[in-house]
């Protein structure tokens, strides 16, 4: 018994060792990037190599400051705020009523619709980007929001997230509005949203992270800088001479930090919502 | 038929929004591509829009560069999914104990997962820096004891390809952990119990429980790394375009080189259906075998 004591702590040590070298391959760019961010640039690269890389001297905030002389990082926040936040919330209604109706009312050509998102679920957005590109431009969208938005905001697989927790729903929470007759419009938005509050965070985070990082699209469909957002920003800024790494990882750090900030706030709705989405996978 | 009525007018007004939607940027496109891909379509050609049946697919075939892309995918799948997915159960087991500050080791994993692509990857140009003052050269330089001579990880032919696979693992890992750990917590305690009075040690419960336990999570998460290894683009854009002689091409970079670039749309929706056309059958491949498995139980 006493043994089986020693063996186990030997574990727990060996656990914790290795715990903390990997949360040090997970932090140190992180860490380094912010370092980096406060240095003044010619230092970045010369300490990259030491130990000093880590370790802020000479901190300001000159190079933050620079990345708002040298670009208009306000407009592309904007872009991307405006971008994401249109699709997250429209997304959210769209998806979720349609996968209410597919769930929980009984109609002709319901499991055709379904059949049609279950198939749809397995076409990666790269698989379309061409020939979506070439709409686009035959409408003359090309540089808009209109075609950063509005091609994003049905999602086959939201539908199905949806879908997936609808059908787990108790019929009984609806039928006394039924027999009330309360109308389905009602029923949807008084009875089942706030039951289904955890689907909608699923969802909402899961549209979040992959819209705010998208990059491919804007890629190709904008042009100058007045509807392009922060990840096709960043990739311009870091080939805009002079070539400045603090300024680079300012520009990085003011990217990231909301983000990060909401994600530690909300951080078990995040993994939640990244954990469902594999369950029902 | 009254009441019926009002409940088809109430289905459309539910589900036709999403659907318009889905027909209009995903049906639309999808078969647009398979169309678009059989002509020679150019944007601003003179030349007259000609049907060319599978002349585009011969091409591409045939274009040195792509088949590179295509190698490139798969050397990029064959490292990254049995990888990933084992350094992911790895870091699920490890969290998955009733030991302290393992919430806080699984935010700090999971971290990297809200970092867009995009920024990885500039983060990581500047990690490879070549020289002997780059981070990465001078980490090696002294985990080998000064053996490690200094080199330009992107643009070295054998080097490039793993240096982008070592930031997709560090980005992407804590997706497919989290997967990975759900899928553990929702083993029923009662199976180990079990497995420990039949006398079954440590090991051998992981071997006869967790693992068959967790088989179609597992087979759930390989399938997702192998569907985002085909769909590798913004790492290539930003850090190497392809470079060097395509040592880092892949499809879809090759597929908006030829649509945007060049304005050759036949010719990248050519190469996105040959996309789809694996992404599908990694899918139905993977779906067969998680299947096949279930029976033999």
């Amino acid at each position: 018994m006493l043994n089986q004591g020693k063996h186990n702590q030997g574990w727990i040590v060996v656990s914790y060792g290795l715990l903390v070298l990997l949360a040090f391959f997970f932090l140190a760019p992180i860490w380094f990037t912010i370092v980096a961010s406060l240095k003044p640039d010619d230092l970045v690269l010369v300490e990259a190599g030491t130990v000093k890389a880590f370790i802020p001297v000479q901190a300001s905030l000159s190079n933050y400051s620079d990345v708002f002389k040298r670009v208009n990082f306000g407009l592309f926040l904007g872009n991307s705020i405006l971008i994401t936040g249109t699709i997250v919330m429209l997304g959210l209604v769209v998806n979720s009523m349609a996968a209410y109706a597919l769930a929980r009312l009984q109609w002709r050509g319901r499991n055709l619709l379904l059949a049609v998102v279950l198939a749809l679920m397995i076409i990666p957005f790269e698989a379309i980007a061409v020939p979506l590109f070439f709409q686009v431009t035959v409408w003359g969208w090309r540089n808009t929001y209109i075609a950063q938005i509005l091609p994003f905001i049905a999602n086959a697989f939201s539908i199905y997230l949806f879908y997936t927790f609808f059908i787990g729903i108790p019929k009984e929470l609806e039928e006394a509005a039924v027999v009330d007759g309360a109308s389905r419009g009602r029923i949807f938005w008084e009875i089942i949203v706030p039951v289904a509050k955890p689907a909608f965070a699923s969802v909402a985070i899961l549209t979040f992270l992959t819209q705010w990082g998208s990059f491919l699209w804007p890629t190709m469909i904008t042009v100058g800088e007045k509807v392009r957002p922060l990840p096709v920003a960043i990739a311009e800024f870091q080939t805009l001479p002079p070539i400045q790494w603090g300024d680079i990882m300012a520009f990085a750090v003011l990217m990231i930090a909301p983000v990060l900030v909401i994600f530690l706030l909300f951080q078990k709705w995040f993994v939640r919502g990244v954990a469902s989405s594999g369950i029902k996978g | 038929m009254n009441q019926k009525n009002a409940v088809n007018r109430t289905v459309l007004a539910f589900v036709a929004p999403a659907f318009l939607g889905l027909f209009l940027f995903v049906a639309v496109p999808f078969g647009l591509a398979a169309i678009l891909s059989l002509t020679n379509l150019r944007l601003g050609s003179p030349l007259p829009l000609k049907f060319i049946g599978l002349e585009q697919y011969r091409r591409i075939l045939s274009d040195p560069a792509f088949s590179r892309a295509l190698l490139n995918n798969g050397i990029f799948a064959l490292v990254i999914v049995p990888l990933q997915t084992a350094v992911a159960l790895g870091l699920a087991l490890l969290l998955n104990r009733p030991l302290k500050g393992m919430a806080l080791f699984r935010t700090l994993f999971f971290m990297p997962v809200v970092f867009p692509m995009s920024l990885v990857a500039v983060i990581w140009t500047l990690i490879y820096a070549p020289g002997p003052t780059g981070m990465m050269n001078s980490f090696l330089e002294f985990v080998t004891w000064g053996l490690w001579q200094p080199t330009d990880f992107l643009r070295h032919p054998l080097l490039a390809l793993p240096s982008i696979m070592l930031l997709s693992l560090w980005q992407g890992v804590g997706f497919q952990m989290v997967i990975i750990l759900a899928g553990l917590q929702s083993i029923a305690g009662e199976l180990y119990e079990a497995a420990a009075i039949d006398g079954s040690n440590k090991f051998n419960q992981f071997l006869y429980v967790t693992l068959p336990q967790l088989r179609n999570t597992l087979i759930f998460v390989m399938l997702v790394t192998s569907i985002l290894a085909f769909r590798l683009f913004d790492q290539i854009k930003i850090m190497t375009q392809g470079e060097p002689n395509n040592a880092t091409t892949t499809v879809m970079y090759e597929a908006v080189k030829a649509a945007f670039e060049q304005q050759k749309i036949a010719k990248g929706s050519a190469m996105t259906v040959l996309l789809f056309l694996l992404v599908l059958a990694i899918t139905i491949w993977l779906r067969i075998w998680g299947r096949e498995e279930r029976v033999i139980e």
